[in-house]
């Protein structure tokens, strides 16, 4: 089996890719939009840098059309990427612009003989599927954050080939603008010890209250989960996960989040987790060091009193 | 401006969810269903993008007849028509051949923009709407924010990583996939109630839109996830709960 690894520069992500290529066993080569980023260290069959003035601002036409050349240049049996937002916007349509399927968010690659099966979550990660292709190769799939390690990537020496695509003008129909971010940031997350989150379970606007009492009680900054934040019920800026602040404080206290991967990739890296919430099935339980399953409306209150007796 | 607008039906969020006979689906006896919530985000931003400049939203919607509950709100909401692949099982497409049904569907209507929710809270892909402009041959952005006309097209906020944002403008007809949280969600007034009860819903089907052929994608078995880390459950009355966690941070954690 020949894979083929779609690195994103700039991104840890993409050595996790590179990392499962090459534990997948079989000559593992990888594809590289803009200079080489510390691929040719690394044991690889080859490295291509890809090239084309019209590639310099990402554009899904044109990175579709780039590894849609490579691809039928090299005929890899699997295409690994990671599940970035950049890949969510051109993988699915490279896939399909090659006649193939792309297996999207893998979190597990189990080979046995010439069987290969691709777990990936379902429903919000309640539950997990296995999925095999029954199309012919190249098989396409990205791979979830955190899914595998960049600090498992084999060192070697990789020869660095240039690859110079055919792309014409008239076949990048977006014209992208420079990317930006919104304000600077007044709340940092990153630099709290100790963060209490609020999710959806809070329910209404008016119970926010509650919890910033909880954290003022603990000492903790406060965030959330993203649809407190889409509600406006809390900034932006105090978004956890993968839109928006990534944070691994010494303790997570998550209050009425049930988990989706969304939240957990901004969250998972903290030292402790502790999770409230009704549903014992939740999946902010599968990262949880400890968790209480109850009602929040009565656990928070009965926490808020607690802690204020020992601190 | 018509507007096409791609949304599903799936499990009520706070489903408790066990698996089915097959070992392949989730068991849906007694299983309430609601709309996909990034589609509800979508939908809402096509009645928005209508209410400004015009025209017409077409709310699109891939599933059994047991969907229509979902149809049927989307046009209470203010969509002004329906279009209903009426498909039993669904589990029979993989996921190319939903997009291929939709795509199908899209032909016949010709509309200037589609829109759909960015990924579905069943599985998850995040990937029917980019395959769908493929199929279609038009341009497409993914995780959308904002979204302004311009003079020959429009004019769209993306949302990349870790708060960064990034306008694109795209050619008409193209299509976008919304972000949660673009747009207040509306609610269905007693009136557009009682008006979608007038509202066309036409319904077609998988062999009349002559999509078919064999899947390049098999779910195998789904299972209930193998937890990873060792969770320690703190039982008891809420009091005790709270006693016995605020314990556990200041003594063996020592956060306070």
């Amino acid at each position: 089996m020949s894979t083929l690894v779609i690195f994103e520069r700039g991104r840890a992500m993409s050595w996790e890719a590179v990392a499962a290529g090459q534990q997948l066993g079989g000559p593992v080569s990888a594809a590289v939009i803009g200079g080489e980023g510390g691929l040719a260290g690394k044991k690889l069959d080859r490295v291509f840098k890809i090239r084309h003035p019209l590639l310099d601002r990402y554009t899904a036409d044109g990175y579709t059309a780039a590894f849609e050349q490579l691809i039928e240049k090299l005929r890899p049996s699997l295409v690994l990427m990671p599940h970035t937002y950049q890949v969510r916007d051109f993988a699915p349509k490279l896939a399909t612009r090659l006649g193939r399927v792309l297996v999207s968010d893998v979190i597990r690659i189990a080979r046995s003989g010439e069987r290969t099966v691709f777990v990936r979550q379902m429903f919000q990660g309640k539950l997990n599927a296995d999925y095999v292709v029954t199309d012919s190769p190249p098989w396409f799939a990205s791979l979830q954050a955190g899914a595998w390690r960049a600090d498992q990537v084999e060192a070697g020496t990789a020869p660095v080939e240039i690859f110079e695509p055919v792309i014409a003008e008239g076949a990048i129909r977006a014209r992208p603008g420079e990317p930006f971010r919104e304000s600077e940031r007044a709340v940092d997350l990153t630099a709290a010890d100790f963060i209490v989150s609020v999710g959806r379970g809070i329910k209404e606007r008016e119970n926010i209250a509650l919890v910033e009492e909880l954290a003022r009680a603990l000492g903790a900054e406060l965030a959330a989960s993203r649809p407190i934040c889409d509600n406006g019920w809390l900034p932006m800026e105090r978004q956890v996960g993968s839109s928006g602040q990534t944070v691994s404080p010494k303790v997570y206290l998550a209050v009425g989040i049930s988990g989706a991967i969304q939240h957990l990739v901004g969250m998972k890296g903290s030292k402790t987790v502790v999770a409230i919430n009704k549903d014992a099935n939740a999946p902010i339980f599968e990262v949880a060091d400890y968790g209480v399953v109850g009602d929040l409306f009565e656990v928070v209150p009965a926490l808020i009193e607690e802690a204020k007796k020992v601190r | 401006m018509k507007i096409l607008v791609a949304i599903k039906q799936v499990p009520s969020r706070d489903s408790q969810l066990s698996i089915g006979a097959s070992g392949r689906w989730i068991d849906t006896t007694d299983l309430t269903s609601e709309i996909n919530e990034p589609d509800a985000y979508a939908l809402e931003e096509a009645l928005q993008i209508r209410d400004r400049l015009g025209g017409e939203v077409v709310a699109l919607c891939a599933g059994p007849a047991s969907a229509s509950q979902t149809i049927r709100e989307a046009l209470a909401k203010g969509a002004d028509r329906a279009v209903h692949i009426e498909e039993e099982d669904l589990a029979r497409f993989d996921l190319p051949g939903v997009a291929r049904l939709l795509a199908a569907a899209c032909r016949a209507e010709q509309p200037d923009l589609i829109l759909t929710g960015l990924q579905s809270d069943d599985f998850g892909y995040g990937q029917t709407g980019v395959i769908l402009a493929e199929l279609l041959g038009i341009p497409h952005a993914t995780i959308i924010m904002q979204v302004e006309k311009t003079g020959s097209g429009i004019r769209v906020k993306r949302e990349l990583e870790d708060g960064w944002f990034q306008w694109i403008e795209l050619p008409l007809p193209a299509l976008l996939t919304i972000q949660s949280g673009i747009n207040k969600l509306r609610y269905a007034t007693l009136m557009g109630i009682k008006r979608a009860k007038t509202k066309e819903v036409r319904k077609l089907t998988a062999a009349e839109l002559g999509v078919g052929g064999p899947r390049a994608l098999e779910l195998e078995r789904l299972y209930a996830p193998h937890r990873g880390k060792q969770t320690v459950m703190i039982e008891g009355a809420p009091r005790e709960q709270a006693a016995k966690l605020i314990g556990i941070l200041k003594h063996e954690v020592r956060a306070l």
